[in-house]
């Protein structure tokens, strides 16, 4: 009933370009598009359940000591008040991505400003949250003084290190080289949608409605924190308003709402305030890089060191993995890659939008920048000088990559001008116009994925799995496929995700989601397609799918018809295999970016931006766009405007919400220019489709750095580039 | 968000009464009271809508303009004769918020909305204007967008618009009914106060008052800029600001008028500046002595201290545009 395919060797076969439909690829408008923009697409906290009660997360007003105890009598008499939950399982952190395993619990042992404790359920959410502030708690709290909240000034641990030659050696003989020190702040995921869950105990059974990025590790979380059975555990998480790392794994509220909703037996909701998410999800450490790039006078590199300081609260395993891209970017036979974590309590440091290569990059594509003009060269020139042949490290082989392409048919598209380099050519009243460039590169990876994929007698084809769509454009691609696939129109097909009834999926995360569950939706597919063909009595690869019917030997008959009153229904698991591991597989672009710098002021503004990128087959045009043009717009934030700012006395978050914390609004975000660059890549998955839900953010804040410089002569070395730090760095006229 | 009462009294005289309850506060737009009843810093007891009341016109007076309490800035940016004839204050609060909350915001509202200090917004920080005594957080913490004129020991926030500062360069006038009935106009650049010792108190306003309405004076000639620089070019508070009006004579600065925002707890305006510009042909080292009157007196808190600089570069920026100067 069920067909596996695991990765062992690159899929040549290239079998979506086969198909009749050639739905996959196309523009093809969001099939929830109309429900979501017409408000019909109920998100976590928006079900209607019959006698929800309402939680709220009471939270620590200290970074490190003890909540000794709680005064429930406090706020019993209080309108409303159901009940105040205090449980050992509540956790004190969200999960981190992957983790399939209860985040940390201990719930009164406080590690960081703002984390939850205890869960205060009334009957409105305003009698909740009114309750919540009221309670009272005694604690021991620790003298701040004495907690380390500055990732610098405590012993850092390594990490995670690869060190190959001789780099001091190379950096002295080098013809021409850099050793710089950067400085990038914290990020926060900001996602619209606050992290929210609805929780129902039937006695037995727990359904959860929450916003998950990973139901299938999720439902393993859960039920690790809960003490329950997986079989016992329902999630569903069918829209997610934006996740960018920041619910991968389980949150406090999830857990919480669970434990409240099993005690009380009613269902309880927990929606996190905008604040608390800012205070106790996920946060992007904050790092210190150091870049030595070493080169012959060619401009070619021979020595290459990206050292990494990031941050962490104890017990935690997750490390920024600032250096990811920069292990298999650029050669360099003396190399030195080196992360190391300090242990700090600010909250928990995990995944926020491209974890890695989001700030590992930009700052390695600044240092090319002051590399291109110390070899006098073209940046464009310098990068496509040092393309390696091979893996630096491992000699692995690299799958398809369009490196070269992205850089030459980016820099045409763009307008680059090849010549001599100088900042400070341009000016345009009191601006200063400069132009800059960065390649992008982003890992790729897979994930096991399941899905069942069934012909319905009336002709119709529904897929089904847990994996989510988090704004991606899972509905568009996985419609597209099974339509393909299966020669039926894009609006036969039903594609029902986020349920963990369904077969499994990764979830949406490290810009997994499309190769992998796209793979197992047509390996379901594959096995559909088998069926038919032993029902015509011919071979699946004689067979013809196109407008609802099957052609083969000679024969055609509607697949309604086929597929029969029970349906035919396959499942298919996709399985990374030894192909992930004997080859370097990676997304790649490159960015182009014109800024205006004001003169007296500082303020940067991005005028246009250009990015070139290859990222296997395109599965759908517009929403492959729009992931790059997300993509581009948190380049503009981390290269402008976004920094998690925390009180140095206490370790508090002080700008925990959207009009203090800087993303970019629309008129910060020009004309966003997008080249996408055709490509198969047979190593990476059977659809030849990579990542590219983070290639669009892995560079680009670099080449906003860059064309700073070049348009006011102002090199900075810490992010975000704000007027305060760009007037201190920029020569007087 | 605590239990409150809602009232919604239909005459100015009414409204007048029920302000006169200590915690009672009215409220219009609500665009800044709702959110920091969400996070408890503010607590009222009771809320005066003052919806009902007439105040939303705008209309002549004189040869100046009336602009009603009540009138959103959405209305108040679009109406004809602010644009032609007070173009600063347009600006100014176009530079403001978005078109969502300017479409609900009010004249009156907008001049008593509340610091954004990050440590006036949460009630697990120590504030003195939150909570007289309590200490200031701000001061040995992250004093990014906090005050480097006329502030205190007790308190470092600014005044966070950018309509008032627009009204303090026009020489508006902010009209007031007290709870006996009586109306006083008292000049914007009063209405706002520093801190002192009582940073609890953001303006003049007494238990009782309703402000009604704020009175532009008749247009003045010249430039009318304003200027704001902040990181991100929309949706931000300002890092600093300046508003404008210069009236060039014959290649020399006539009268002139500048007010700034985003650096003290009111919307600053400081004549000796003016007066040390006027008759004078405008020169960078014209308008960097100006600067350095504006400035002669400011302090920066760490985070902060790139306003100095940046407040002398903003302001040699709008004079440079306001007096037509070829830089």
């Amino acid at each position: 009933m069920s067909k596996t395919l695991e990765m062992n060797e690159p899929d040549t076969r290239n079998r979506l370009d086969d198909m009749a439909g050639r739905n996959v690829g196309a523009p093809m408008d969001r099939p929830d598009g109309p429900a979501k923009v017409a408000g019909a697409a109920p998100y976590a906290a928006e079900y209607v359940i019959d006698n929800v009660a309402e939680g709220v997360l009471v939270t620590a007003p200290f970074a490190r000591g003890t909540i000794t105890s709680i005064d429930e009598r406090s706020i019993t008499g209080m309108d409303g008040v159901i009940a105040v939950i205090s449980d050992e399982r509540l956790t004190a952190r969200p999960a981190q991505g992957t983790a399939n395993e209860t985040p940390v619990q201990t719930p009164l042992s406080i590690a960081y400003f703002g984390q939850p404790f205890a869960l205060v359920v009334a009957e409105t959410f305003e009698q909740a949250r009114n309750a919540a502030k009221a309670l009272k708690f005694d604690y021991s709290a620790d003298d701040p003084s004495e907690i380390p909240f500055d990732p610098e000034a405590v012993e850092a641990e390594e990490n995670d290190a690869t060190r190959q030659g001789d780099l001091d050696k190379a950096m002295a003989d080098a013809a021409h080289s850099v050793d710089i020190t950067y400085y990038t702040e914290g990020h926060a995921s900001a996602a619209m949608e606050p992290h929210a869950a609805i929780a129902e105990w039937d006695g037995e059974r727990l359904t959860v409605h929450a916003s998950l990025q990973m139901p299938n590790y999720n439902i393993t979380e859960l039920a690790d924190s809960l003490n329950l059975e997986e079989d016992n555990i329902r999630i569903l998480s069918r829209y997610v308003g934006g996740g960018f790392g920041s619910k991968l794994g389980v949150s406090q509220e999830t857990v919480a709402a669970s434990i409240a909703a099993m005690k009380l037996g009613r269902p309880v909701r927990v929606v996190m305030s905008r604040q608390q998410v800012f205070q106790t999800v996920m946060r992007r450490s904050e790092t210190k890089q150091r870049l030595r790039l070493a080169a012959d006078k060619d401009g070619r590199l021979t020595g290459f060191g990206h050292e990494a300081l990031v941050s962490n609260l104890p017990e935690e395993d997750f490390a920024e993995p600032v250096t990811q891209a920069s292990a298999f970017l650029y050669p360099g036979k003396d190399r030195e890659l080196l992360i190391e974590v300090a242990r700090i309590h600010r909250m928990t440091a995990g995944s926020v939008r491209a974890p890695g290569e989001a700030v590992g990059m930009q700052t390695l594509e600044a240092a090319m920048d002051e590399l291109a003009e110390k070899l006098e060269l073209d940046p464009v020139e310098l990068r496509l000088r040092n393309i390696p042949d091979e893996h630096p490290a491992s000699g692995l082989p690299y799958s398809s990559r369009k490196m070269e392409e992205a850089l030459k048919q980016g820099a045409e598209a763009f307008g680059w001008h090849s010549g001599p380099r100088k900042p400070r050519q341009k000016r345009e009243g009191e601006w200063w116009i400069g132009t800059g460039m960065a390649t992008a590169a982003r890992i790729h990876n897979v994930g096991e994925a399941e899905a069942r994929v069934t012909l319905n007698g009336d002709g119709t084809v529904l897929v089904e799995t847990d994996m989510t769509d988090i704004g991606t454009g899972t509905y568009s691609i996985l419609t597209q496929i099974a339509a393909d696939m299966l020669g039926v129109e894009p609006a036969k097909v039903l594609v029902d995700l986020g349920d963990t009834n369904h077969p499994r999926g990764p979830g949406s995360g490290g810009s997994w989601g499309a190769a992998s569950s796209g793979s197992s939706v047509f390996i379901a597919c594959e096995a559909v397609r088998k069926a038919i063909a032993e029902k015509l009595g011919v071979e699946e690869a004689d067979l013809e799918l196109s407008g609802g019917t099957a052609k083969g030997g000679g024969q055609e008959k509607l697949l309604s018809e086929l597929a029969g009153n029970e349906g035919i229904a396959k499942t298919g698991t996709f399985k990374p295999g030894d192909a992930q591991d004997d080859y370097a597989m990676a997304s790649y672009g490159a960015f182009f970016s014109e800024v205006a710098v004001n003169r007296w002021t500082g303020e940067a503004r991005v005028r246009r931006m250009l990015g070139a990128f290859g990222f296997g087959r395109v599965l759908n045009a517009k929403t492959a766009r729009s992931q790059c043009i997300g993509g581009m717009t948190w380049c503009i934030g981390a290269a402008l405007t976004e920094s998690l700012l925390f009180d140095p006395v206490d370790g508090h978050v002080v700008n925990c919400d959207l009009a203090e914390y800087h993303v970019p609004v629309h008129r910060d975000v020009p004309h966003l220019d997008v080249l996408m660059i055709e490509e198969r890549d047979p190593a990476a998955s059977p659809i030849q489709a990579k990542g590219v839900g983070e290639l669009g953010i892995c560079g680009g804040a670099g080449a906003i750095a860059n064309a700073i410089y070049n348009a006011c002569g102002a090199r900075l070395y810490e992010f975000p580039m704000t007027p305060d730090r760009i007037i201190a760095a920029m020569p007087e006229d | 968000m605590k239990p409150f009462a809602y009232l919604r009294p239909d005459s100015l005289t009414h409204a007048s009464q029920l302000t006169e309850e200590p915690s009672a506060i009215p409220i219009a737009g609500g665009t800044n009271l709702l959110d920091l009843m969400k996070l408890q810093v503010e607590t009222p007891e009771s809320l005066i809508d003052v919806n009902k009341l007439s105040l939303s016109e705008i209309g002549d007076e004189g040869e100046g303009l009336r602009i009603g309490a009540l009138a959103t800035n959405t209305a108040t940016a679009a109406h004809p004769r602010v644009r032609s004839d007070y173009p600063v204050l347009a600006r100014a609060i176009l530079a403001g918020a978005t078109q969502q909350l300017r479409n609900k915001a009010t004249t009156a509202g907008n001049l008593c909305q509340r610091t954004r200090c990050y440590y006036f917004t949460n009630i697990d920080q120590p504030c003195n204007k939150r909570e007289p005594g309590s200490g200031c957080g701000a001061l040995d913490g992250i004093a990014r967008l906090h005050a480097i004129l006329g502030a205190s020991s007790q308190c470092i926030a600014t005044y966070p618009g950018d309509m008032a500062v627009a009204m303090a360069a026009l020489g508006a006038e902010v009209e007031i009914m007290n709870a006996g009935g009586e109306t006083t106009r008292v000049p914007l650049e009063d209405f706002h106060r520093l801190p002192g010792d009582t940073p609890e108190k953001d303006n003049i306003l007494e238990s009782g008052d309703i402000i009604t309405g704020v009175i532009l004076p008749a247009p003045v000639k010249g430039v009318q800029l304003y200027r704001k620089v902040r990181e991100r070019s929309s949706y931000a508070f300002a890092l600093c600001s300046v508003a404008a009006i210069v009236n060039m004579e014959e290649g020399r600065i006539g009268d002139i008028a500048l007010a700034f925002g985003g650096l003290a707890h009111k919307p600053w305006r400081d004549k000796r500046v003016e007066e040390a510009l006027k008759g004078t042909e405008p020169s960078l080292k014209g308008f960097d002595e100006a600067a350095e009157i504006l400035l002669e007196d400011a302090q920066g808190y760490g985070e902060n201290d790139f306003k100095i600089p940046l407040t002398r570069r903003t302001l040699k920026a709008v004079l440079c545009e306001a007096t037509g100067m070829d830089t």
